[in-house]
């Protein structure tokens, strides 16, 4: 059950968890591979890429060897391509608030807008703002969910949960656990205070150390998305603040109890992107693999891979998707979700720090 | 040949023999930790890091309270885990050596060590589930009608603490054993002529004569504990931060580089102290 954990949708989230680390330890993982494949490509990326029903039917396809390494976080993604040689890496995901850091380091390579399938990618994780910039593009949409309320619905009352503000009330005090990332979590802190993710400020830090404090009171234990899913799978709480479909989507069919939803207030979105690295000496070939990545059968696959499953960003996916598949990603509730929630905040340096403190601080209390 | 020619020849082999640790620790160790130390002194601005040196990291530390709080918190759990490791080990050990047959010892020694053998992430997530409010703790004295409601020991320093001892009193065991089974019965024979009584024994001849023991396994227990973050992040349910999380904060998204690298130096510099403290004592007990 726990393999199946969701623990690479975004850096902190994945960096946090400890879990992650026997993954990383493990983390030059080649799926068997045609024996003799005459290419080899690296890929650097998150855990649920390396699903082989993921990677094989593109080995065989193109006779290739994907050897994919799993990273935590951006700023761990960005040092292994500091200490590596320019080429050594061909395609990078990385989270879609990020790809500018990569975009700004000249780290991506500009792909043929009219190679990948846009116009079936849902429109509002498309991001062209975070993954083009003047004009050409740079990344690429792949997989997305949402920051939100995980619970257990046969021990709260579910029309509590629509309320974004139960996540400071006393009602359920001692049964909630927060998610360790302090980037969606201010975000949904920001949303309760009826801010826009992307128009918070420093003026706001007061008001949301605030509201971190009311938060951190009620709650039991803040942690990774092990610990997080263990707790509530467990019950030792009831509530998870910064859950979403990637905490109970894998664990739908022996925990039919737990459950998410998007309070009326909104949640927040997160999306991972993918791109072709600019130093690779196999451009053709990156590329060829992004464009599995997002093709409708590769999204199904990586919707549903082994570590954690969330929703595609291609809308056409649903087409390789079981009911039940579909069902425990909520895929045909897409376009009410995605008009409630706003991508989570993309600070500037400065601000990044005070959330962090302001998290830390949070955390010491 | 000469003596003196003798003695280069043999100095010559000694170095020789010492070489490649010696190397291998300058190449690993020396090297890298001071280009660490180099990097405490840096600074990360906006998303450069700028090579130029200041103090700005370490005040940093000490000026905001939560930073420091990882440093007390580290402390407080580290002593806590190394008393009670101590305390639950020694006991254990003693029984080994000196109550169990000599030639059982070897198989008592292995299953006291046996959780060694499992992976420590595992082993740790083992706890959670053991510590839970629905767990084996929880259920047993629920069922047992010693309590009506479950303890919450999962995602407290308690947790952290039952983890860290749990690994530690395996590894001062070993050291403890190891140095009870070098004492001659001839010790404890000499105190009863002496007219001394078991305690009495225990507390001037045993106890003193196997401090080397517990002060190297206890080191190594300040030593790993301090710097464990895997422990507390998964059985401390982050309602306190170590120092080691701290410092793996800084370096997730943010790649603050120089300021986790003055965290680290200040994290050994514990070490150090308590490196320092313990070397003092043990010597002063050897004379």
């Amino acid at each position: 059950m726990m393999q199946s954990v969701r623990d690479g949708a975004h850096q902190r989230r994945f960096f946090s968890s400890v879990a992650a680390s026997a993954i990383v330890a493990t983390s030059l993982v080649s799926a068997p591979a045609p024996a003799f494949a005459t290419e080899e490509l690296n890929a650097l990326v998150w855990c649920d890429h390396t699903d082989p029903a993921l990677v094989e039917p593109f080995e065989k396809a193109n006779d290739v060897k994907v050897n994919l390494k799993v990273y935590e976080g951006t700023g761990a993604a960005l040092s292994i391509l500091d200490q590596s040689r320019p080429g050594d890496w061909d395609v990078l995901v990385i989270d879609g608030v990020d790809v500018h850091r990569a975009i700004d380091l000249d780290l991506l390579a500009e792909m043929p807008a009219d190679a990948l399938p846009t116009s079936d990618i849902f429109p509002e994780v498309r991001m062209e703002a975070n993954n083009t910039k003047d004009g050409k593009t740079y990344a690429v949409t792949e997989k997305f969910g949402y920051n939100t309320i995980s619970y257990d619905k046969s021990k709260v009352d579910p029309k509590d949960m629509q309320d974004l503000s139960v996540i400071w009330s006393d009602k359920y005090k001692g049964r909630i656990a927060l998610y360790d990332y302090y980037l969606p979590m201010i975000g949904l802190v920001g949303l309760g205070l009826g801010k826009k993710t992307a128009e918070l400020t420093e003026a706001d830090m007061p008001a949301i150390k605030e509201k971190l404090a009311a938060m951190r009171a009620m709650s039991k234990q803040v942690s990774d998305v092990v610990s997080s899913q263990t707790a509530l799978a467990t019950g030792e709480v009831d509530i998870l603040v910064g859950g979403g479909e990637w905490i109970t989507a894998v664990l739908s069919a022996d925990k039919p109890n737990l459950d998410w939803t998007i309070p009326e207030q909104g949640a927040v979105r997160w999306a991972q992107s993918i791109g072709v690295m600019k130093d690779s000496s196999k451009q053709d070939l990156a590329l060829k693999f992004v464009q599995y990545i997002v093709s409708p059968e590769g999204q199904a696959r990586l919707a549903t891979s082994s570590c954690y499953w969330a929703m595609p960003a291609n809308s056409k996916a649903g087409e390789h998707l079981t009911d039940q598949q579909k069902a425990a990603l909520r895929f045909n509730e897409q376009a009410e979700y995605l008009k409630k929630t706003q991508l989570y905040p993309i600070p500037s340096t400065e601000l990044d720090q005070q959330f962090q403190d302001a998290w830390t601080e949070m955390l010491q209390q | 040949m000469t003596a003196t020619t003798l003695e280069d020849a043999d100095r010559r082999k000694a170095w020789g023999f010492a070489a490649p640790a010696l190397l291998w620790t300058l190449a690993f160790f020396v090297v890298p930790f001071l280009f660490m130390a180099a990097m405490s002194l840096w600074k990360r601005e906006g998303r450069e890091i700028v090579r130029v040196w200041n103090l700005d990291n370490y005040l940093r530390f000490f000026s905001e309270s939560a930073l420091l709080q990882g440093l007390v918190n580290s402390l407080e759990i580290t002593v806590i885990v190394t008393v009670l490791s101590v305390l639950l080990a020694y006991p254990l050990a003693w029984i080994i050596a000196e109550r169990v047959p000599k030639r059982f010892q070897r198989m008592a020694l292995i299953l006291a060590i046996l959780p060694f053998w499992t992976s420590y992430v595992v082993r740790s997530y083992s706890w959670l589930l053991v510590l839970s409010k629905n767990g084996v703790i929880n259920q047993m004295l629920t069922g047992l009608g010693l309590i009506a409601e479950p303890l919450e020991i999962a995602s407290t320093r308690t947790a952290t603490v039952i983890g860290f001892v749990h690994f530690f009193v395996m590894l001062l065991t070993l050291t403890i054993y190891s140095n009870l089974i070098q004492l001659s019965p001839n010790y404890r024979r000499a105190a009863a002529d002496l007219g001394a009584n078991a305690f009495q024994t225990f507390w001037h001849v045993v106890l003193p004569l196997t401090l080397p023991g517990i002060m190297t396994g206890a080191f190594l227990t300040f030593v790993l504990c301090i710097g464990d973050y895997v422990t507390p992040q998964i059985l401390g349910g982050n309602n306190e931060l170590v120092l080691p999380q701290i410092i793996m904060l800084q370096l997730g998204r943010r790649a603050d580089f120089p300021m986790a690298a003055a965290l680290s130096i200040i994290l050994m510099l514990a070490v150090t102290v308590a490196y320092v403290l313990c070397a003092r004592w043990l010597k002063i007990e050897r004379a």
